[in-house]
């Protein structure tokens, strides 16, 4: 298990210096940004002075490699608005955006688990059914959509919830639950559809030939097994979260990284739109990383490889 | 004489199939003693696994189960609560099951799937669980016990894990054990072991061993008495020397001709064969299943035909007056 995880963490580095190449390049060919950042009508001379004060006049590669260097000491620029360090701006918002992301995937899973093992469990019957009319209209529907249409039925018309802001938890409940009502659906069918396979193995016939309970023998032997492409998922879900709180977070006016990546791209500040980047890039990097652990502890064929 | 261990009168199994009912298993009657091994023998298809599941309770979901009764020990399995059915599985009858390979869960240690009956029916502590598994993976031929209750199965072979498979089976000393086919996926090697050991086991521990097979050949070896199935009903059944020595069904002696016996059946010399095929078991069969493959078959054949009982418990259903001779050249 410790070597397993030894090869993984390499491996998720190199993937992370891959992804923040990959990450830095992109911003680069999206447009001139000394143009952009000198506006419109700006003089060849400005945008000249601009290209050299920012260093973009240099080869791209050296760019990459000084800004990989400052980034791996934990310094990521200058924001061009805020009188902040792209890291301190960065990490004064991750929180909010954190604990969208964490209670959006709890609130998924706490929606999905249940639905997906009861609705294997009963499969063909009207609550398997009424499951997948859940699951269809979870994911038919637009996130801010669902997000505009809970403002105005909690927000406005009962006031129950505060509508905007990210001053109390009470401000994260709408949001977490347009996120999490989001990502259920697809979490849902694949625990339903690995519980359908999983409950009739051999070895669930082995577990009932054993006078377990039905409990034991569904959350026992039948969800360890049926889980495992689940908690894959779900970190690839934890990722969609962040970089699907650009929406929400707007929406709801949280003040996370989605809002702060919004307003920078409309800025065009880019040092913080390129910390932003980085940073969701190395997350999905650690969720992966973090499921494949996961699953290798879950699955013992998986710790050999 | 004392309760049989298992008593099922009349069993029937039936699932439903796309063009109507599928009669897999019909009027199914057998008695195992306690300390007596019976071989249900057949061929494929033939409803004998589907018996030995539908006394455990775990047919799949679709099909339906009928009996006159069904008494393990006096107790009848079609009444008993689930609760009290919980509490004779994996207790007091155990099943060993076909697939070695799929029957032990991927994802739990040997160790955590051989305590997991004992602790769940009270026989004792962790500790009392985890040394008996220990003392029955060694008495089921498994070497370095202690190291295997950390090992998960796809660590362990086909035949070790078969060998595990008994070990839990035994965990909690049950007064039956069913075992379903326990060497077809296994070596030929490997067969003869396991076989002699659930004997072994069977002899050692007291218990009632109903064991599902195709293979005659073991039946002879360590069967004290044998169930001869075809097309879902007991065509035949008595002791074994006795329904090998004088088969009073056609389609026992058809299986009897088919044994290789070495040194007696030569190269070149065909063994016997049974002409034509099992009958649909889809709707109903009128008359003896076997009437289009018997050589002896005759017009009253097609009309239902009782069940005739002889001596020693021997018993056949079929009208022939005689044992049926066998039907080789040069019978051995």
């Amino acid at each position: 298990m410790l070597r397993f995880t030894l090869r993984r963490l390499l491996l998720a580095l190199v993937v992370g210096v891959a992804v923040s190449a990959i990450a830095f390049m992109l911003l680069r060919i999206s447009g001139d940004l000394a143009i952009s950042l000198a506006g419109e009508d700006a003089s060849p001379a400005d945008v000249e002075r601009i290209r050299e004060q920012y260093g973009l006049n240099r080869p791209i590669i050296v760019q990459y490699a000084e800004w990989l260097w400052r980034a791996v000491r934990g310094d990521l620029g200058r924001s061009l608005f805020y009188p902040e360090s792209v890291a301190n701006l960065i990490m004064s918002r991750l929180p909010v955006t954190l604990s969208l992301a964490g209670a959006g995937l709890v609130i998924a899973l706490l929606i999905s688990l249940p639905l997906g093992i009861i609705a294997a469990l009963k499969r063909n019957t009207w609550v398997d059914r009424g499951a997948l009319g859940v699951a269809v209209i979870g994911q038919a529907m637009p996130n801010f959509w669902f997000g505009l249409l809970m403002i105005f039925f909690f927000g406005l018309t009962l006031g129950w919830l505060p509508i905007s802001g990210s001053d109390t938890w009470l401000h994260f409940v709408m949001p977490a639950i347009t996120l999490g009502w989001f990502s259920a659906p697809v979490l849902m069918r694949l625990t339903r559809g690995g519980m359908v396979e999983v409950m009739t193995s051999d070895y669930i016939r082995t577990a009932r030939a054993k006078g377990l309970p039905a409990r034991v023998v569904v959350l026992k032997h039948a969800l360890r097994n049926a889980i495992i492409p689940v908690v894959a998922l779900c970190s690839v879900q934890f990722g969609n979260m962040l970089s699907g709180s650009v929406i929400i977070e707007t929406v709801f006016a949280l003040q996370g990284i989605g809002y702060l990546a919004w307003e920078a791209i409309s800025r065009r500040d880019f040092p913080v739109v390129q910390g932003i980047l980085l940073l969701v890039a190395l997350f999905y990097v650690a969720l992966t990383l973090l499921a494949d652990i996961l699953n290798a502890w879950l699955d013992p064929r998986i710790r050999r490889g | 004489m004392t309760t049989p261990v298992l008593d099922v009168k009349q069993l029937a199994v039936q699932i439903p199939v796309t063009d109507g009912i599928l009669h897999a298993v019909r009027d199914v009657t057998l008695t195992v003693a306690r300390g007596e091994t019976l071989c249900v023998v057949g061929e494929s298809g033939c409803g004998k696994s589907l018996t030995s599941l539908a006394v455990m309770g775990l047919l799949p979901g679709s099909a339906r189960r009928t009996a006159a009764h069904m008494r393990f020990a006096g107790e009848d399995l079609l009444t008993v609560t689930p609760r009290r059915l919980r509490e004779l599985r994996g207790n007091r009858m155990a099943m060993i099951f076909q697939e070695p390979m799929t029957s032990l869960n991927p994802a739990w240690t040997i160790g955590d799937q051989l305590t997991e009956p004992f602790l769940r029916h009270g026989k004792g502590n962790r500790r009392e669980a985890t040394d008996r598994a220990v003392f029955l993976l060694e008495r089921v031929g498994i070497a370095a016990a202690g190291r295997r209750l950390g090992q998960y199965p796809h660590e362990l072979s086909g035949g070790l894990r078969q060998r595990v498979m008994i070990a839990m089976a035994l965990m909690c000393g049950p007064d039956l054990i069913l075992a379903d086919e326990p060497t077809t996926a296994l070596d030929v090697t490997i067969q003869a072991e396991i076989l002699h050991l659930l004997a072994e086991l069977q002899r050692e521990f007291g218990m009632g061993l109903l064991l599902v097979t195709h293979d005659l050949g073991i039946v002879a070896r360590v069967a004290h008495r044998v169930a001869v199935m075809y097309a879902g009903e007991v065509v035949e059944s008595g002791p074994t020397v006795t329904v090998f020595d004088e088969p009073r069904h056609p389609y026992t002696r058809g299986l009897i001709d088919c044994i290789p016996i070495p040194a007696r059946s030569r190269p070149g010399v065909p063994l016997g064969t049974i002409p034509g095929l099992v009958p649909s078991l889809v709707g109903g069969i009128e008359g003896c299943a076997f009437r289009d493959r018997c050589a002896f078959a005759t017009e009253p054949c097609a009309r239902p035909v009782p069940v005739v009982t002889g001596a020693e418990g021997h018993a056949w259903r079929c009208i022939l007056p005689s044992a049926v001779p066998s039907l080789l050249e040069n019978p051995a």
